[in-house]
């Protein structure tokens, strides 16, 4: 009896185990299959090529497979809509987590949480139907499907990660420092500057990397707003083809396991680097500089 | 001894909401004298502690009735800034709270919100003020190392050397030494009976012999009212109530 | 020790005429530098910050309840009961969405099923077996680049693995494959949180009276965590249901004329479907009004699950607290 239920211990350790590691596997075959699908095109073109190559016309005769329009496409609304969305989300935060009363924070906080559970092809959909008509009329522009709208829809998409993991990063910087700043004859807003903020800017930096790795990913938003050209743009107006919106857009007509199917796998290795790093950076920041703040004795 | 009258509680009443954590305190502070509270816990001692520089207002739902007087002026009233009324009520907690900063830029914070920029009078003023706190000595060398990595007690004595430098004239201490072991204490005692020659001292204390030890007057709470207050000797030795002696003694508590 | 106490004394003897000079001879200068005017100008400047913080909220707020505007007034005129129940006609320019959402809930459900058992033992083992090192930090890091690796990217992976190395097919199951793993680190967050408020003294009471570590687990943890368990797997449900990106090329397709009728079927989802006749369905314009109403019935069987989830969360959050 007392041996079998040891046994039965061990066994269930390692079960649960076995399946902790399967997000290992998961990364590994993900990262495999990618590398697997998206290497061959580079027997065809060159690395440097497809990175800075300026034109993508995967389907003509000859085909060409340069992808820097892409990226700077995708470059162009993330760092726009982060622009954006890093003060919306930051100063929300700030907000929430010291000005708001305690009731308020109860009611805005999980509307926030909402606003990130909102499927992105719905608000690409916005983006198309109501946000591209208002831009062509304001701003006098061939299409209102451009950089500008996809960004202000994407950083619609990352404002609440920004928000909402800041506004843990503040409220989580202990009251005693707080205290101990107003007690010296501090404003709150001195104290939120001088204190609050520095005391959580670990937190707040992977909150903002984050939300940033979320808009460089979104697919669908890119795809339905920012227009589709595979130029190198040359305004805020002008419309882009972010490497997601490629991917989607192309994956169904690519014939399998030819060219254009493996330069788009490749363009996801690209996509999947990018948001590594991200990650990378932003669990290496909330590690090395992990919130201090309480004083230990 | 003729002492010049610094602080006057006039009936203040204090509530949590419905709670009503502080009745009818009537209580008079002296120029450099240090005047303990205590008190069982809830008694409501650190609450009227922090009526004094106004803490209590970051929390929302309290009402306060009656008055506060510093220096004949009502804190309460409402054209009193209580930004530099902060100021002038520094105030030191229980648990040592150092910025994550350096030493230097703890004590120097409170100078530069006051809008002094002047590099040199700033490290002047933090020298001074390590130096009134009995830090000095021990960190002159390394000013630049963050605060965090001092011992308990010295965090403790910062955050005093922290409060002096923007030079209030009244010290709130809210059980200074109830997270320190002895020895930081026994310094912390020896301090302050340093600091009351230049400042008013409020402490709250739940430890009767540092009452005795650093106290001139000793005010006892219990369950929100003011039982007695009165000299310290007398308090300890002699005090006119019941209750008082039972606390004291260590009946209850 | 002793160095200090003399210190101290010293200070006693001579610093203390310093102190008493600071505040005789430097208050003058205190009250120069700190004027009215600074303590004027910084209330100002409070106000405004102030302002700026509540407007940021309020532009998120705003945000939020202009979308939910717009589909909801748009979207209310399309839904009938003949919409709700009837398959797409004519080229999908009229008729209803009844397979799509057939379609998404399937998805979804299968999905999870996938997600909420891998989602719930990973987080047993990380929260209450495994012991920080290597291992762990190994684990965390790959949980945290899987919630991190961009929805387009599994649908690559889904049709590279499961369609077509595995040979499913664009089907049913290879969507709620891909789907599961893109889904289990949120089941996994949810159920972490649910783990780590269950007070250490009830594993402590437990293994006192002689359980083991997997009956304390199975009889004590899991049971009070079960709550907030649960809300994880809602989440996923919801965040399956509102995926495009990754079933595009693995389990949704254009128009189907039968619904699923196993979980190697192809379907039609409701966010696929929106996206088709919004961009390219036969009659664009035309079929607004039916774009509109698919939205409308996508975002409250999303939001509806998540406001459950959210709610019932806070509620654990404050029964935990007390």
């Amino acid at each position: 009896m007392w041996f079998t239920q040891k046994k039965k211990e061990k066994f269930m350790h390692f079960a649960f185990f076995l399946v902790a590691a399967a997000s290992v596997a998961a990364l590994f075959m993900i990262t495999l299959f990618l590398f697997l699908e998206g290497i061959p095109i580079f027997e065809k073109v060159g690395f440097t090529e497809f990175l800075f190559g300026n034109y993508w016309y995967p389907t003509s005769e000859p085909a060409d497979f340069g992808i820097f329009p892409l990226i700077i496409g995708s470059l162009a609304i993330t760092i726009i809509s982060a622009l954006i969305s890093i003060p919306l989300g930051v100063m929300s935060a700030i907000y929430l987590a010291e000005i708001a009363s305690a009731r308020l924070r109860e009611i805005v906080k999980p509307i926030i949480e909402l606003m990130a559970s909102l499927p992105s092809v719905v608000i690409g959909f916005f983006g198309m139907v109501v946000v591209a008509p208002i831009l062509q009329d304001t701003f006098d522009i061939a299409t209102g499907l451009n950089i500008f709208n996809a960004s202000l829809m994407l950083a619609f998409m990352s404002v609440p990660t920004i928000c909402s993991l800041s506004e843990d990063a503040v409220y989580n910087v202990p009251v005693n420092l707080k205290e101990a700043s107003l007690a010296l004859g501090a404003t709150q807003l001195e104290t939120i500057f001088k204190v609050t903020l520095p005391a959580s800017i670990s937190g707040i930096s992977t909150a903002v990397i984050l939300g940033m790795s979320r808009a460089i990913g979104e697919t669908m938003v890119v795809l339905m707003v920012a227009g589709g050209a595979a130029m190198v743009p040359e305004s805020i107006f002008d419309p882009a083809r972010p490497l997601p919106a490629c991917i989607a857009a192309e994956m169904g007509e690519a014939p399998y396991h030819g060219d254009h199917y493996y330069a788009l796998f490749a363009i996801g290795i690209v996509l999947f680097v990018f948001t590594f790093i991200f990650n990378f950076v932003a669990d290496y920041i909330s590690h090395k500089y992990k919130q201090t703040g309480d004083a230990t004795l | 001894m003729d002492k010049k009258l610094k602080i006057r509680s006039k009936n203040l009443n204090f509530y949590y909401s419905q709670f009503k954590a502080l009745h009818d305190i009537s209580l008079d502070f002296y120029e450099n004298q240090a005047t303990a509270l205590i008190g069982p816990s809830g008694c409501g001692k650190s609450t009227f502690l922090r009526c004094l520089n106004r803490m209590n207002d970051l929390i929302t739902g309290i009402r306060v009735e009656g008055s506060i007087l510093i220096d004949g002026k009502n804190i309460y009233d409402p054209s009193i800034d209580v930004v530099s009324l902060r100021g002038r009520v520094g105030m030191v907690f229980q648990k040592p709270n150092p910025f994550p900063k350096t030493i230097f830029e703890n004590v120097a914070y409170g100078l530069k919100i006051k809008g002094i920029k002047d590099k040199n009078l700033i490290a002047e003023y933090v020298e001074k003020s390590l130096r009134a706190g009995a830090l000095w000595d021990e960190v002159k060398d390394r000013l630049n190392n963050t605060a965090l990595g001092l011992s308990g007690g010295q965090q403790q004595r910062l955050c005093i050397a922290r409060a002096l430098a923007v030079n209030p004239d009244v010290l709130l201490m809210d059980e200074p030494c109830s997270a320190l072991d002895p020895i930081a204490t026994q310094k912390i005692e020896e301090l302050i009976h340093d600091l009351k020659k230049s400042y008013t001292i409020i402490i709250v204390t739940h430890n009767m012999q540092q009452a005795a030890r650093t106290s001139d007057i000793t005010a006892f709470f219990y369950m929100g009212k003011l039982i007695e207050a009165g000299k310290t000797d007398t308090i300890f030795t002699n005090p006119a109530l019941k209750t008082t002696e039972d606390y004291i003694t260590g009946r209850f508590g | 020790m002793r160095n200090s106490t003399s210190a101290a004394n010293n200070l006693h003897d001579h610093e203390i005429t310093t102190i008493h000079e600071r505040q005789l001879q430097l208050r003058p200068e205190f009250k120069k530098v700190f004027h009215v005017k600074i303590q004027k100008r910084k209330k100002l400047f409070q106000h405004l910050f102030y302002f700026l913080f509540r407007l940021a909220a309020f532009i998120n707020f705003a945000a939020l309840a202009i979308i939910i505007y717009f589909i909801l007034s748009n979207g209310l005129n399309a839904i009938t009961w003949e919409f709700l129940t009837k398959p797409p006609v004519d080229s999908m320019t009229r008729g209803g969405i009844l397979p799509c959402i057939i379609g998404t809930v399937c998805l979804s459900i299968c999905s999870v099923s996938v997600a909420f058992p891998v989602g719930v033992f990973s987080a047993i083992y990380l929260n209450e077996y495994a012991k920080q090192g290597f291992v762990l930090r190994v684990i965390r890091l790959c949980i945290n680049n899987l919630a991190g690796v961009p929805s387009v990217v599994y649908g690559l992976f889904g049709l590279a693995f499961f369609v077509i190395y595995l040979e499913m097919g664009v089907s049913i199951i290879a969507g709620a494959l891909t789907l599961g793993i893109m889904t289990f680190p949120v089941v996994i967050g949810s159920t972490e949180e649910a783990l780590k408020a269950v007070p250490d003294t009830y594993r402590e009471a437990s293994t006192g009276l002689g359980a083991t570590k997997l009956q304390t687990i199975l009889r004590v943890v899991l049971p009070t965590a079960l709550p907030g368990i649960l809300t994880g797997g809602i989440l996923g449900i919801s965040r399956a249901a509102g995926e495009t990106a990754p079933v595009m090329f693995t389990a949704a397709v254009f128009f189907s004329p039968k619904l699923p009728s196993g979980i190697f079927s192809e379907i039609m989802i409701l966010p696929y479907h929106i996206y088709v006749l919004a961009t390219a369905g036969t009659e664009i314009e035309a079929t607004r009004e039916l774009q509109y109403g698919t939205a409308l019935v996508l975002i409250t069987l999303v939001l509806s699950m998540n406001l459950i989830a959210i709610i019932y969360r806070a509620k654990l959050r404050k029964k935990t607290k007390i």
